[in-house]
């Protein structure tokens, strides 16, 4: 559906015009028809560079944009389709909603503005925008002055714009990011179904992991210009590829160590400054390797000394301080050299001073090779 | 390293394809008018008015125009610039103590009447500079002075004489007032008040507050406004010209009037005065940049909107309502009464129950019935309104080069567009004259030089109106446009120009205002058949027709009224309901 490949993006940077800034630098990926596909990172790491050139917004450097057959951009083929003929829709993450327009007007732009020839009859532009308004439930404010609207409204009004072209590709910048804690998951829930239910392919572009936990088919984490890792959101968070990704989408503990040997049954032992601690790895690792090995704080068990039966890969130690989160409770525990985040159902409170036997299951320790 | 060599050659061979193929699209056929346009109109008189005055009969290079111009005599250099140098700290310094006074109490204290006090300090904008300074010729000349003849009993024959240095800098002064409260009502606003409550909190009294911590905090706009008002003065012709010359005080704009009024006329010493004008008003207008640029370091004043808390003047109150009262009855009922009076006497004389009894409308049929007068007036509207339209569409569209684009050089289509405002009026007048006397364009002798000369003059004003709304419109309105399919032209004519509509409207109305009453550059421009009202009201005073240019000049106020509140109402209707 969506193709991208070795996408190259930069800007001069604030020093002068000499020196370059990679927005985004060399990236490929591959969006499947009917699929939302997430670019997920922290501010600044190049997902919305990369909607834009998409979008046809910014002009890369180099690579290849298509969309089904269609190129959209090649540096190679010197093409460039401008934004304006690329009939994708896109939401913004301010909506850009225009004050001077009511809601009806708003939707009706992209039909009021095609080629002449493309051009729906003034009947089939109102029997479509109240169409695509009903799918977003605006039906009964399309006489409202778009500046009258609540933010909720907003958004599915700028969503309604961006679907009433019918366009093969949704382009969605942050769109939740302005909404309220409470208003923005339900949207989340809403945006996924509309677009399950109309069978839209979404490009996705987000810095909130759990919304591209909750929403996506696959994800595409990005950091400094380039994807760290694609996948599934059961694959990204379970398996990350690297330690930006374990560390980026929810919480991790980090422990440092080398790869003292790989058994048949493919379980790593490692010894850490702490003792030695038995791990999986995704990739094949040699022994003497320098690795960290990462656990989330919700995979590590945690019992009183007192009540802990001799459990293999456990340590000891003891706790510092204890947060009660609502559904859970966290536990910072300290061991001999490092401090371990622990989450425990809320029914396990143990007060700060208590010696307590830590547990880690070998499957849910994941090697990740350090770069540096 | 030879590969991203080769890459590198290939994308700079790329985007010099893709810049071509852009350079056929209409919108860069738009943008490329545009910019023909600014470059042409403030740069081609400039040129032709260093060459006219620098290069000789023969071709060579010549100072004979400025040895001429500054021979010794009455209109030696030193004498030009004392005079100039005066005249313009006298009335800058008016204007701007009365105009930041007015503005800080219309803006942050409790002073009553506020929105009297806001309309009392704009009305003299709608004055024109001619029948101003004419008004006050009738209030406090020596012989026919309402004010001398008042005071006459007891201080004797010709106390106040407005034809001396005091005069031309209090009617200067006082005309120019309004623009200096619009600059430092701008700066006021954009205040965060809570700066001055804090000061109030830590138990500062109010004129304590005032001088530590207000004026400090619009200290920039202070300079702005006093540098653009030292300019205005510098360049101001009504008043030396009226005032000024009958009294044997010259300055620049004066003498290069009356260069060019004498016989033979003197193009060259005119455009010596002119460069040497220029260079002054150029060097102001650098060292108020520079001054500005240091006043950044200290942006607490933000663009945001405050909802601002009056200051209570305490006991403050009623004297500066006083003030406020005698300013308004001062520059706005007594020059508005006078010309309304006049204008229905069969001649002037000073008034008396005698002469208030014989009023008459006589000049008003006089002017109806006068076809030069109606064909004036109709120039003006036609000026105006067309002049004041072509600069705001054109600058828009500028604005949006010069804020949105990231076309290489839109600094320089910036600073061309803001030239022209260093350029006094009878400078512009005297460069346009060097360039179609010569050109062989047939424009002079039409409305069409009048109609450059607003063109050229205002586009700052329009420029500047243009750009602050432009700034103030989110980019990604102008994307989602591009997104849903619109064309560059599209996309300009339905989200950029309505967005813009509001600032647009607001500039519209000022360059009505000020090329309905532009003399300057029109006087040396007219010719006849062409003249514009403005410069029938100065062919009048010079016939001493007093009241039927009174006549005429109520009739040229009411319909500024008219063409003001048309087009505020229009604004209300197109710009954006919030």
């Amino acid at each position: 559906m969506l193709n991208v490949t070795e996408l190259i993006k930069t800007f001069p940077s604030s020093r002068g015009e000499r020196d370059q800034v990679r927005a985004v630098d060399d990236i490929s990926f591959e969006v499947e028809s009917g699929q939302l596909f997430t670019l997920l990172g922290p501010s600044g790491c190049g997902k919305t560079t990369t909607l834009r050139c998409v979008a046809g917004l910014e002009t890369p450097d180099s690579g290849v944009i298509r969309v089904s057959d269609r190129t959209l951009f090649s540096s190679g083929d010197r093409v460039k389709v401008p934004a304006n003929q690329r009939r994708l829709g896109m939401v913004f993450q301010s909506y850009a909603i225009w004050p001077h327009m009511n809601v009806f007007h708003n939707v009706a732009f992209p039909l009021e503005v095609a080629p002449r020839a493309q051009r729906p009859a003034k009947k089939d532009i109102k029997e479509r925008v109240e169409r695509v308004l009903s799918v977003v439930q605006l039906d009964d404010l399309a006489t409202r002055q778009a500046t009258d609207l609540s933010g909720g409204q907003q958004q599915r009004l700028a969503l309604a714009r961006a679907l009433v072209l019918e366009p093969p590709l949704l382009l969605l910048d942050e769109p939740l990011s302005n909404l309220d804690a409470q208003l923005r998951e339900e949207m989340r829930f809403e945006l996924k179904r509309l677009q399950r239910e109309l069978g839209i392919t979404a490009v996705y572009v987000t810095h909130d992991q759990v919304e591209a936990l909750a929403m996506s088919n696959r994800i595409a984490v990005m950091n400094a210009g380039q994807i760290q890792q694609v996948g599934r959101p059961r694959e990204i968070y379970d398996k990350p590829a690297s330690r930006f990704v374990a560390g980026f989408i929810g919480k991790t503990n980090f422990i440092g160590g080398t790869v003292e040997r790989k058994e048949p049954d493919g379980v790593y032992t490692v010894s850490t400054a702490d003792g030695a601690l038995r791990t999986t790895s995704r990739a094949d690792l040699p022994a003497g390797t320098t690795v960290v090995a990462s656990i989330r704080p919700e995979h590590i068990g945690l019992q009183r000394a007192e009540d802990a039966d001799s459990e293999p890969n456990s340590w000891t130690g003891m706790v510092e301080t204890r947060a009660f989160l609502g559904e859970s409770v966290d536990h910072l525990v300290s061991l001999g050299k490092s401090t371990l985040q622990v989450r425990c159902p809320a029914r396990v409170s143990i007060p700060p001073g208590t010696e307590v036997v830590l547990t880690f299951p070998p499957e849910q320790c994941l090697l990740i090779p350090t770069d540096d | 390293m030879a590969d991203t060599r080769g890459a590198t050659a290939r994308l700079v061979r790329i985007a010099g394809r893709v810049r071509w193929r852009r350079l056929l699209t209409p919108e860069a056929l738009i943008i490329g008018v545009a910019v023909a346009i600014v470059c042409y109109l403030a740069l081609v008189p400039l040129l032709y008015l260093l060459w006219g005055t620098f290069v000789g009969e023969g071709g060579g290079l010549t100072f004979a125009h400025f040895q001429d111009a500054y021979a010794p005599g009455t209109y030696n250099m030193t004498t030009l610039v004392v005079n100039s140098a005066i005249f313009a700290l006298g009335s800058t310094v008016l204007s701007v103590v009365v105009g930041t006074a007015l503005a800080y109490l219309t803006v942050r204290t409790d002073v009553p009447f506020k929105r009297l006090v806001f309309a009392a300090s704009l009305v003299p904008l709608i004055i024109p500079g001619i029948l101003h300074t004419i008004a006050w010729i009738f209030l406090a000349s020596p012989r026919i002075g309402i004010f001398n003849h008042m005071v006459e009993p007891i201080l004797g024959p010709g106390f106040f004489n407005i034809f001396s240095m005091g005069g031309m800098i209090v009617v200067d002064g006082l005309h120019a007032a309004p623009l200096a409260f619009l600059l430092m009502y701008a700066a006021f606003k954009s205040m965060d008040p809570a700066l001055e409550e804090s000061a109030l909190m830590s138990g500062a009294r109010l004129p304590t507050v005032l001088r530590r911590i207000t004026l400090p905090l619009v200290r920039p706009g202070l300079y702005a406004a006093i540098l653009i008002m030292a300019v205005k003065a510098l360049e101001a012709f009504e008043v030396p010209a009226l005032l000024g010359i009958p009294a044997g005080i010259w300055v620049f704009t004066s003498r290069i009037w009356q260069v060019l009024s004498g016989f033979p006329i003197e193009y060259g010493q005119a455009g010596a005065y002119s460069l040497t004008l220029l260079a002054i008003t150029t060097a102001g207008v650098f060292f108020q940049a520079r001054l500005s640029r240091r006043g950044k370091s200290f942006q607490t004043i933000t663009g945001k909107g405050y909802r601002p808390r009056a200051m209570p003047l305490g006991r403050w109150r009623w004297p500066a309502t006083a003030a406020v009262c005698f300013y308004f009855f001062v520059a706005v009922i007594m020059p508005i009464g006078v010309l309304l009076y006049t204008s229905t006497q069969p001649f002037y004389t000073v008034p008396s129950a005698d002469t208030l009894s014989n009023m008459t409308l006589d000049n008003y049929r006089y002017i109806v019935d006068h076809p030069q007068a109606v064909r004036a007036g109709r120039n003006s509207l036609i000026l105006g309104i067309g002049s004041a339209t072509a600069v705001m569409f054109g600058m828009a569209i500028i604005s949006w080069i010069v804020v949105r684009t990231r076309l290489p050089g839109r600094w320089l289509l910036d600073n061309l567009a803001f030239l022209p405002l260093v350029v006094p009026g009878l400078v512009m007048g005297v460069a346009l004259l060097f360039v179609y006397l010569r050109a062989p364009v047939p424009i002079y002798g039409t409305l069409w030089i009048l109609f450059i000369a607003y063109l050229t003059r205002y586009m700052p004003y329009g420029m500047r109106y243009a750009s602050t709304s432009m700034y103030q419109i989110a980019g990604d309105l102008e994307e989602s446009a591009q997104v849903s399919g619109a064309s560059w032209w599209q996309q300009f004519r339905r989200v950029t120009l309505p967005l813009l509509m509001p600032g647009l409207v607001a500039g519209w109305i000022y360059i009505v205002i000020v090329s309905v009453r532009e003399l300057s550059s029109s006087i040396l421009l007219y010719s006849p058949g062409n003249e514009v009202l403005s410069v029938v009201i100065w062919e009048q005073w010079e016939n001493g027709q007093t009241t039927e240019l009174a006549a005429l000049g109520m009739i040229m106020i009411v319909l500024l009224v008219v063409l003001v509140t048309v087009g505020a109402r229009l604004g209300a209707r197109v710009g954006v309901r919030d």
